[in-house]
């Protein structure tokens, strides 16, 4: 048996340097016992202590570990289990012969090793939520913080960053039975271990505090177990609240019946006093708009067919009530549903591009959709777009004719098929009848071509470019149609 | 005149029907540059737990409970004859750093009753978070509630300074929210979550190309809706979720059982809270936004549109496609792990990573995850095979036993 005795809990270094020696030294596992400072030494077996009869002197490591068990064993060194030396030389040993240990979490080591790392960061965690500060007057005038705490691990110096970083402008100590914690608003320094009498019994603000804690917990839910599984009670005694809770759970019952089976009260005086200064809302009925500014309203509570429930509004026209040209796509798509504006997104973008390049004027056209509101599918994090139904087109169709009939436009363009669709009546095939001269059933002519999605959702971008240059012809020719 | 504590008492209790706590997801910050208080450091924190085994994470409070809407499942709507009070921006400012310099608190969650008008309210709230950052160096976490008539104006001053901003959308329905909320308008309410997550994405872009382009809700936007005050069924409201989550990219959907509230709504009968619903309900959520669930896929194994209280949403979904079953857990690959009543997406990540080095055996899988009972009718491994057991009629009552149900609520 050889025996190590390292400098203090968190010896890193110490250990490390054995560690290594051991290993160069083929020192199996468990020929080892590990002990620090001037523990008591129940080793009774163990008879060379490593540094007494030294190994062979190694200046170069010999071996190499991964960062992965380096950071995985300055971890470990904080938990307080003594095991936790043997397993790190274990867990470096068998390293050597089986290189991929690391990521095998069903092997026993390394499930021990997982097990207790998560029981040190849940005390690193648990130490951030529950130190309580209280607030006193330090020699010199100025206000300091100091709080006491009992973790179960040698964490104290592992948590003083944290602290750090989030008090800064404030100078504190934090004091453990291991270790203390010092901050004064420049430097951060660690120091022996204290005693709870060192930190004063209240602080000013502790019984605003435990009102606060007795005021948000709601009596009607009451579930202790899901409050002792998150804040055990070995954390109890040193939270000021929580001498609260007793109180709160037994009185908890009580107060959710008196509140079910209380009477309703009379209206409050403020509701009274409230009506009067508002006035009634003043409900208008609904008839057939008489203008476009109207339409555009009373479209807003657009009940003719169901995708308003999950569209976020509908999308109306835009555009000069003068234009000459009207053009219609199929629906608004997830821009245009958050804007509340028609040809946003990208496929706004483009078509404005496309204009552009015709020489039409944005800004003397109307645009607007076959469908006013955004139909979709919801996939996770992402809609997508699904094509509107004939029912849906149909049922839209009413907004569309009313445009028409305010704007009276001398050419519509209709931009893909569903558009097609709600002015002509019928299916429309937009690669046979592009370009066709067309009507509608009361004599208004209608140029079809492509909607400007197709030509995002083209994958080469030779196709894509040849499709463009035709949209933008297509465009040209509506020009010349109109402005001659 | 009330004293501050006694304003905290009425105000905490005004501000408790919301179920949000979360102080996580948003941009590191610490203090060290500024010199002043606060850090966030993605992780939230809860710094207690009440009773009610919620966390408290934040000091959640109404700037006041003074409030013109007669929302009527809501404490504090006009009707109501509780104890009103409000704060003044300076005393909220103060508990706020005096609770967070003693560690009590993450930061702040501040709500308001509709005092004035929607513009007068938010200005107010703005004020509260403005003087935080700028006068108090303060970088810890706020949680802002908006008000959705508020200008435009108020709601991105709002953003800047808030970690989180949110808004209620409070009933799946828009008809109960025309009953139970006359003033609220569904569709406003809407087209403001819309605004806010165009805002959010432009403020996430700009920063990707200039670190110093101004912050607008890190931790993104979030909303409640309250669960058994109206007759909408859980299809309606996972419906409802998922309509949020994909047009909104919100961060979370809160439920919030309808508690019991002193001086009720005549229109509104008070009943225990159903909190095993609710919990039904976040484990349905759960599988929405990790586990690749589709709604109807959820609610489709349920009858009436109900999840089923005995049982959790992914097993009642194994249980009606056991055709699904057994899952090999040495070849499976995530999507199908996934679908493993008992197994969650951390122990599938150690799964995936320990069987490349060796074939699971259930010894193995043990330390893997919770339950290997839980488990184990559902996957083969190198040592184990369920024989009938997938498809045995018994199935349910031995993974689903029937419980007290009184007992949860």
């Amino acid at each position: 048996m050889k025996r190590v005795t390292l400098a203090h809990q968190l010896d890193f270094d110490g250990w490390r340097t054995a560690a290594r020696s051991a290993v160069l030294a083929a020192v199996l596992p468990d020929q080892i016992v590990w002990r620090v400072g001037d523990e008591a030494a129940d080793d009774l077996f163990a008879t060379d202590e490593i540094a007494d009869a030294p190994l062979p002197a190694v200046d170069q490591p010999a071996f190499t570990v991964s960062r992965a068990f380096v950071d995985l064993a300055k971890e470990l060194i904080l938990h307080r289990d003594p095991a936790r030396f043997p397993l790190m030389y274990r867990l470096l040993w068998r390293l050597r012969s089986e290189p991929h240990l690391l990521a095998d979490a069903s092997d026993p080591d390394v499930h021990l090793a997982h097990t207790m790392t998560k029981s040190i960061h849940r005390d690193i965690h648990k130490m951030h939520a529950f130190v309580r500060f209280k607030e006193i007057e330090a020699p010199d005038g100025e206000a300091a913080f100091i709080a006491w705490f009992e973790p179960d691990h040698y964490i104290v110096e592992a948590t003083g960053p944290f602290f750090m970083r989030r008090f800064t402008g404030m100078r504190w100590s934090i004091l453990t039975p291991d270790g203390s914690a010092f901050w004064d608003k420049e430097t951060l320094r660690f120091g022996p271990g204290a005693a709870k009498a060192d930190v004063p019994d209240e602080d000013r603000l502790e019984e605003h505090w435990r009102t606060y804690y007795a005021s948000i917990f709601n009596p009607a839910r009451l579930k202790i177990d899901a409050m002792q599984k998150e804040m055990p009670k070995k954390y109890w005694k040193n939270l000021p609240e929580a001498r609260m809770i007793e109180g709160l759970i037994r009185d908890a019952g009580s107060r959710m019946e008196d509140m079910i089976l209380a009477e309703p009260t009379k209206r409050s005086k403020l509701a009274a006093a409230v009506a009067k200064q508002t006035p009634d809302a003043v409900v208008e009925p609904m008839t057939k708009p008489e203008t476009l500014q109207e339409a555009r309203a009373a479209a807003k509570s657009c009940r003719r067919c169901d995708l308003y429930g999950p569209a976020t509004q509908v999308v109306f026209g835009e555009g000069p009530e003068d234009a000459e040209i009207m053009f219609v796509g199929e629906q608004p798509g997830d821009k245009e549903d958050l804007a509340g504006h028609p040809f946003v997104g990208p496929a706004g973008e483009m078509f404005n591009r496309a204009l552009g390049e015709a020489g039409v004027d944005r800004s003397r056209v109307y645009v607007t959709n076959a469908v006013k509101h955004f139909k979709y599918e919801p996939r996770g994090k992402f809609r997508l777009h699904k094509k509107p139904d004939t029912g849906e087109i149909q049922a839209c169709r009413w907004w569309l004719d009313l445009e028409r009939s305010f704007l009276k436009p001398k050419l519509i363009v209709a931009l893909g098929a569903s558009a097609g669709q709600g002015l002509l009546g019928r299916a429309v095939r937009v690669n046979a009848e592009r370009g066709t001269p067309m009507t509608m059933p009361d004599g208004a002519p209608v140029f079809l071509t492509v909607h400007p999605s197709y030509l995002l959702r083209l994958p080469d971008a030779d196709a894509k470019a040849r499709e463009y240059a035709r949209f933008v012809d297509d465009l040209r020719a509506v020009r010349s149609v109109v402005y001659g | 005149m009330q004293t501050t504590l006694q304003k905290l008492a009425v105000l905490a209790d005004a501000a408790k029907y919301d179920a949000s706590c979360a102080s996580s997801g948003t941009d590191k910050k610490s203090s060290l540059k500024t010199k002043g208080i606060g850090s966030t450091e993605g992780m939230g924190i809860c710094h207690a737990y009440a009773p009610d085994g919620r966390c408290i994470s934040l000091l959640k409070i109404l700037l006041t409970n003074y409030c013109r809407f007669d929302c009527h499942y809501c404490v504090n709507r006009v009707s109501s004859n509780v104890p009103r009070a409000r704060f003044t921006v300076d005393e909220v400012v103060d508990l706020t750093m005096g609770f967070y310099k003693r560690n009590y608190i993450e930061g702040l969650f501040l709500s308001s009753g509709i005092i004035q008008s929607p513009d007068y309210t938010m200005e107010q709230v703005v004020a509260v978070a403005r003087k935080l950052r700028l006068e108090q160096k303060f970088s810890g976490y706020i949680h802002l509630k908006t008000i959705p008539d508020a200008d435009p104006a108020l709601l991105l001053e709002a953003g800047r300074y808030a970690d989180r901003l949110s808004i209620n959308v409070e009933l799946p329905q828009e008809e109960s929210l025309k009953r139970l909320a006359p003033e609220k308008d569904a569709g406003r309410i809407r087209q403001a979550m819309g605004g806010m997550r165009i805002r959010i994405e432009d403020a996430k872009a700009e920063r990707k190309e200039n670190r110093k382009a101004p912050r607008f809700a890190p931790a993104g936007q979030s909303t409640q809706m309250i669960i058994g005050a109206d007759a909408a069924d859980d299809t309606s409201i996972l419906r409802a979720s998922s309509t949020m989550y994909s047009s909104y990219k919100l961060t979370r959907v809160y439920y919030s059982a309808f508690s019991p509230i002193p001086d009720s709504s005549k229109i509104l009968p008070l009943i225990k809270p159903p909190l095993m619903r609710e919990h039904r309900l976040y484990q349905a959520d759960w599988l929405l936004r990790f586990y690749g669930f589709g709604v109807e896929e959820i609610v489709g194994v349920h009858e009436g549109g109900m999840l089923d209280l005995h049982v959790d949403p992914k097993t009642a979904w194994a249980l009606q496609n056991r055709q699904w079953y057994p899952v090999d857990v040495n070849t499976a690959d995530r999507e199908r792990l996934l679908r493993v009543p008992g197994l969650g997406a951390k122990a599938i990540g150690k799964i995936l990573g320990s069987r490349r080095w060796r074939s699971l055996r259930l010894e193995d899988l043990a330390r893997l995850c919770h339950s290997v009972k839980k488990v184990m009718p559902f996957i083969t491994c190198a040592d184990w095979h369920p024989g009938g057991l997938t498809e045995s009629a018994g199935l349910k009552a031995t993974v689903a036993p029937v419980r007290q149900l009184e007992l949860f609520g």
